[in-house]
């Protein structure tokens, strides 16, 4: 991947007309779907076209039935906030023991924590299932414990983003430097190896917002409501607010990735280059 | 030294007593290092490896807890057989309409500048629409081409063509086609496009001056090259239609064509086709499809990263 910041030949890429003509054609079918879902919000019933819908969003009077919504929005936030604190506090601080104590576990880590790729989501949750039977007893049926669930299936992207950081900056030498100048562990992790890995770290967590808020299969099968099991429920009673939200929320996640890749650009003007998103997301 | 003397292995005799004593503070050091990966650990074991045991293993139990083999039988009856056949029948479908647009849209994307707002624009929403549709992607294409879609519509009143002449097929098996491929062309993308990034300006200069043709460059250079990725990414495709279970769960209300749903309708209703781990046994026949793809996904992506360094 280092070839994509060099310049490039041109013989080797198609012609300037041929790779927009091709581009624009993919984009406008792409396109298609997510104009459809505008053109259906704005749908007034009578065969006209108005905003009534996107006002009826904060009418008062439709409160009661919005209300699994702000619900499923809120859980998903609280669960944004449980995966996030898993990636920080659980995958990062093992991931910079291994890399400074364990380098030999590196491969074996690896494949731990890209397995949930080849686990769907829905094989996982018939044997989660019986856990959160023991867990809704124990700890409550509270929404916060699914985000021990969500750690899983955020890991193998936390892991991609912050283990190409880590690979970038060298953190054994950091970490020896800072030893000897007589810093404590403390002090190396929160002022040395942390602002060094702070694209990847950022990067791994907005990727797990992104699949936290996506998240439906687990959260509709263990019955806790999320935002997607929301937006599938008020569907049914009324899609305009359904389609109005998907839309919102695809903005949103199109926003947090576009984030993704800008401070993954200011890494590379820096030297110290964490991957592009398109690469985060590869198993 | 007179206290050295009472170890019973002979530290004294060696002549260098003190040197045993360094090695201590750092095995404590190393245990305590263990120490730390046992959270991680803890954590995987509970929420990994339980889950996918529990999930596989379930199949083996009848409701009473014995040992059987009649849910793990019932992967050879019809029904059931018929499943896995839809579930990779579209897996297979979507994969290789995904994989061929996705090359293509990838290889257009090389005539953009690497770090302009073009590639960049492509990658986020490809990340998107691959990682976070779901249900939302069910919406977008009821909206689309369900009986009141906007493209139904219009062919309807400006053609005169009625795409649900045949019945409503979007809520079958064959609606989730579409759906499909507009998940599996962005994971293309993301997948294959750092294979062909890597593909060296250079070998085509070199074709060149050897006295071969661009033809023969992306012929006899640049194919062998990218024929490992595309297939690692064709794989990667394919396991993600697979186990791909949102979108259908939004979108197909008529029966449970593909295994997800089928593992859906044994987990919320208890019994399917008079059995009541059917759940496991299915989870079990997807692991094994999923386990399969994914080695095959390994060996040709160790070819595939031979040219990416």
């Amino acid at each position: 991947m280092t070839g994509a910041v060099r310049e490039r030949p041109p013989a080797l890429a198609p012609g300037a007309v041929g790779s927009r003509v091709i581009v624009w054609m993919i984009g406008l079918l792409f396109a298609i779907p997510l104009v459809s879902m505008a053109e259906f919000t704005l749908r007034d019933g009578d065969g006209g076209h108005s905003l009534v819908h996107w006002f009826a969003l904060f009418d008062p009077a439709n409160r009661a039935s919005y209300s699994p919504i702000w619900i499923g929005l809120g859980n998903s936030l609280v669960l944004c906030i449980g995966a996030a604190a898993i990636v920080l506090l659980l995958v990062l601080p093992t991931m910079v023991l291994i890399a400074l104590r364990f380098p030999r576990l590196r491969r074996p880590f690896e494949f731990l924590c890209l397995l949930p790729i080849s686990i769907p989501a829905i094989v996982l949750v018939v044997g989660l299932a019986p856990v959160y039977l023991v867990i809704g007893r124990t700890i409550g049926t509270g929404i916060w414990p699914l985000s021990l669930a969500y750690g899983i299936t955020v890991l193998p992207y936390a892991y991609r983003a912050i283990q190409a950081n880590i690979d970038a900056v060298d953190i054994a030498t950091l970490a020896e430097a800072a030893r000897s100048l007589g810093a404590g562990w403390g002090t190396v992790l929160l002022r040395v190896l942390a602002p060094n890995l702070r694209t990847g770290i950022l990067a791994s967590l907005l990727i797990a917002v992104a699949v936290v808020l996506g998240e439906f299969t687990i959260a509709s099968l263990l019955n806790r409501p999320n935002l997607q099991t929301a937006l599938f429920v008020v569907n049914k009673q009324d899609p305009y607010v359904a389609v109005i939200l998907s839309l919102l929320a695809l903005g949103f996640a199109f926003a947090l990735l576009l984030v993704i890749d800008r401070t993954a650009s200011i890494g590379v003007r820096r030297g110290t280059r964490p991957p592009t998103s398109a690469e985060k997301v590869t198993p | 030294m007179s206290l050295l003397t009472t170890t019973p292995v002979g530290a004294g005799q060696s002549g260098q007593p003190l040197r045993r004593v360094p090695p201590a503070p750092r095995v404590r050091r190393i245990r305590a290092d263990i120490l730390g990966l046992l959270p991680f650990a803890s954590y995987l074991l509970l929420f990994l490896a339980v889950p996918t045991v529990l999930a596989v293993g379930s199949g083996f139990f009848d409701s009473n807890g014995g040992f059987t083999l009649d849910n793990v039988a019932a992967l050879a009856e019809p029904v059931i057989v018929a499943t896995f056949a839809n579930s990779i029948g579209l897996s297979l479908l979507t994969a290789v309409l995904g994989a061929v647009l996705g090359a293509l849209l990838c290889y257009a994307l090389l005539g953009f500048r690497a770090d302009g707002s073009v590639r960049a624009t492509v990658a986020a929403l490809s990340g998107v629409l691959a990682q976070f549709g779901g249900v939302m992607l069910a919406f977008a294409f009821v909206a689309t081409i369900g009986l009141q879609g906007l493209v139904t519509v219009w062919l309807r009143e400006s053609w005169g063509i009625d795409i649900f002449a045949e019945g409503a097929w979007i809520y079958g098996l064959p609606g989730l086609v579409l759906p499909y491929i507009y998940f599996q062309v962005p994971l293309m993308v993301i997948t294959f496009m750092p294979a062909l990034t890597a593909l060296k300006g250079t070998w085509v200069e070199a074709t060149l001056t050897l006295g071969g043709t661009r033809a023969a460059f992306w012929r006899r250079v640049a194919f062998p090259v990218l024929a490992p990725s595309f297939l690692a990414s064709f794989l990667l495709l394919f396991a993600n239609a697979f186990s791909s279970y949102a979108t259908a769960a939004a979108l197909a209300s008529q029966g449970s064509q593909i295994v997800p749903l089928q593992i859906r309708a044994a987990l919320t209703s208890e019994t399917v086709l008079g059995r009541e781990n059917l759940a496991g046994a299915l989870a079990l026949g997807m692991i094994v499809v999923m386990g399969l793809v994914m080695w095959a996904y390994a060996v040709v992506q160790g070819r595939a990263a031979r040219w990416q360094k």
